[in-house]
């Protein structure tokens, strides 16, 4: 019928082949190289310098991971913000679109490819985890629990970003639109924030605004709780970004 | 079975109805010339053929699968090049075509990869950015990445605008090559494409086609194509 040279079901490399092309395409530019050090350089100096994480005098890395909300509300926009702006500024979102696999797929596999971006930014702050071993004698099941919440946070920030992706040709709008939205989720449940909205609303109704900030239900990981509350908050923030992006871009 | 089949598409935007009622085939062995002035629903009309676009009333077939419902089969046998070529400009020529390899699932998409290269005579620019290049190459590079699966359906949406004329000759010497095996549209509004390349010419105008007849009748229809055209579409 066809001259086409494989016309049974590819499995799933094409989805891999997504997920490689988008992974790979954030070191085509500088500016992945840029993130790295930005994020490792704020991740560092806040704990240190704003956290007093070394004058703290304890081995633990509740200092470090404390900031890791206004680092995701930040750099997950800015890392998120090519998904589909970058798609539609170069017009090959109609090229994606023609080829043999669903929006679906595409989304998730540019989603993964953010994600593990973002992972290895993360990854490549181990080495405060271990200055803080070779301190002292910190607690390694509790600072393992601290990165998968902060990934997990991250994944969260990534969903927020990839639905202003979505929405957008330009990158700029969608990184600024991304950081405000998790901004708003950063800011629920913080210091003076906080207090302005116990006084507007009694501390019965904060409590339950509180549960929706990033900071929440990230602090139970850090304190090597690991919890099926902020677990399911953070993924479901994360894919609700991901499914509605996905519907955005259907749609269009 | 047509390898294309347009039947009553129909496409609004708000209240403009850009696309009325299309209906028409292509079969294997044919190439149509797609023509029609700006704004006439040419654009629109492919996009609803290559599944981009979900049409507001009516269907389109690649191969016989229906592109809304069996999207993924309809697209294995469909290659497209949209207006502009557009292509990831930071990927090489190599690199963006070993990607729509894999995406495509080729049984060897290096031996695919080669190919193509060597059939669109992009060789010598294979390891540079395609942001790098002229449009010509450009073009190639679009029309290149349609072909790479040997699509039974190839839909080119203006392949030979803006190229000089050595690279026109080019993109027509390709598509010769592979016209007998191959049902194929190229939508263009260049007159000359049609008395060079087709075998049919479909003209459309405020969304309706116009005419539908072998190149033969249309060049029958009087000298001056120019004059022709404009009669068909006024």
């Amino acid at each position: 019928m066809s001259s086409s040279e494989n016309p049974s079901s590819p499995g799933l490399k094409p989805f891999a082949a997504m997920v490689r092309r988008e992974f790979a395409g954030y070191f085509r530019t500088p500016l992945a190289y840029v993130f790295l050090a930005v994020f490792n350089a704020f991740a560092v100096s806040l704990a240190f310098f704003v956290g007093g994480l070394y004058e703290s005098g304890i081995a633990s890395l509740d200092r470090f991971f404390l900031y890791h909300p206004w680092l995701w509300a930040f750099l997950a926009p800015a890392a998120g913000a090519r998904l589909w702006a970058e798609e539609r500024r170069q017009g090959t979102i109609e090229l994606l679109l023609t080829w043999p696999i669903t929006v679906w797929q595409a989304a998730l596999g540019k989603f993964l490819a953010a994600w593990l971006f973002l992972a290895c930014a993360l990854l490549m702050t181990v080495p405060v985890a271990l200055t803080v071993g070779w301190l002292g004698e910190p607690d390694w099941g509790v600072i393992v629990a601290g990165y998968a919440g902060s990934l997990l946070c991250a994944g969260a920030c990534l969903g927020i970003a990839a639905i202003a992706s979505a929405l957008t040709r330009s990158q700029v709008i969608a990184f600024v639109t991304g950081f405000l939205a998790c901004f708003v989720l950063v800011l629920v449940g913080y210091g003076v924030f906080d207090e302005l909205l116990a006084g507007a609303l009694g501390s019965g109704g904060v409590d339950e605004i509180r549960r929706l900030g990033l900071w929440r239900n990230l602090e139970p990981f850090t304190l090597g709780l690991i919890d099926v509350r902020p677990i399911a908050y953070f993924l479901s923030v994360a894919f609700a970004g991901l499914g509605l992006s996905t519907i955005i871009v259907e749609r269009r | 079975m047509p390898l294309i089949e347009a039947k009553n598409l129909s496409k609004s935007y708000g209240a403009i109805r850009a696309v009325r009622d299309v209906s028409f085939a292509v079969d294997r062995g044919e190439v149509v010339a797609f023509l029609g002035p700006n704004g006439a629903g040419k654009s629109t009309t492919m996009k609803m053929l290559t599944g981009h676009l979900r049409a507001d009333e009516g269907a389109a077939t690649i191969a016989g699968f229906d592109v809304a419902d069996q999207a993924v089969q309809a697209k294995q046998h469909l290659g497209y090049s949209p207006e502009g070529a557009p292509a990831y400009g930071e990927m090489t020529v190599r690199e963006f075509l070993r990607f729509a390899a894999d995406l495509r699932g080729l049984a060897d998409p290096a031996e695919s990869v080669r190919k193509t290269l060597d059939l669109c005579r992009l060789n010598e620019v294979a390891a540079q950015n395609i942001d790098t290049l002229s449009k010509g190459y450009r073009m190639r590079v679009g029309f290149a990445q349609a072909v790479i699966h040997d699509p039974a359906a190839l839909i080119l949406d203006e392949p030979t605008d803006g190229l000089d004329p050595n690279q026109k000759f080019e993109v027509r010497r390709i598509l010769k090559e592979m016209a007998a095996r191959k049902a194929v549209i190229v939508s263009t509004h260049i007159l000359e494409e049609v008395g060079e390349l087709c075998t049919r010419v479909i003209v459309i105008a405020k969304g309706e086609v116009r005419c539908d007849e072998s190149r033969e009748k249309v060049l029958a229809r009087g000298s001056d194509l120019n004059a022709v055209f404009r009669q068909l579409t006024a």
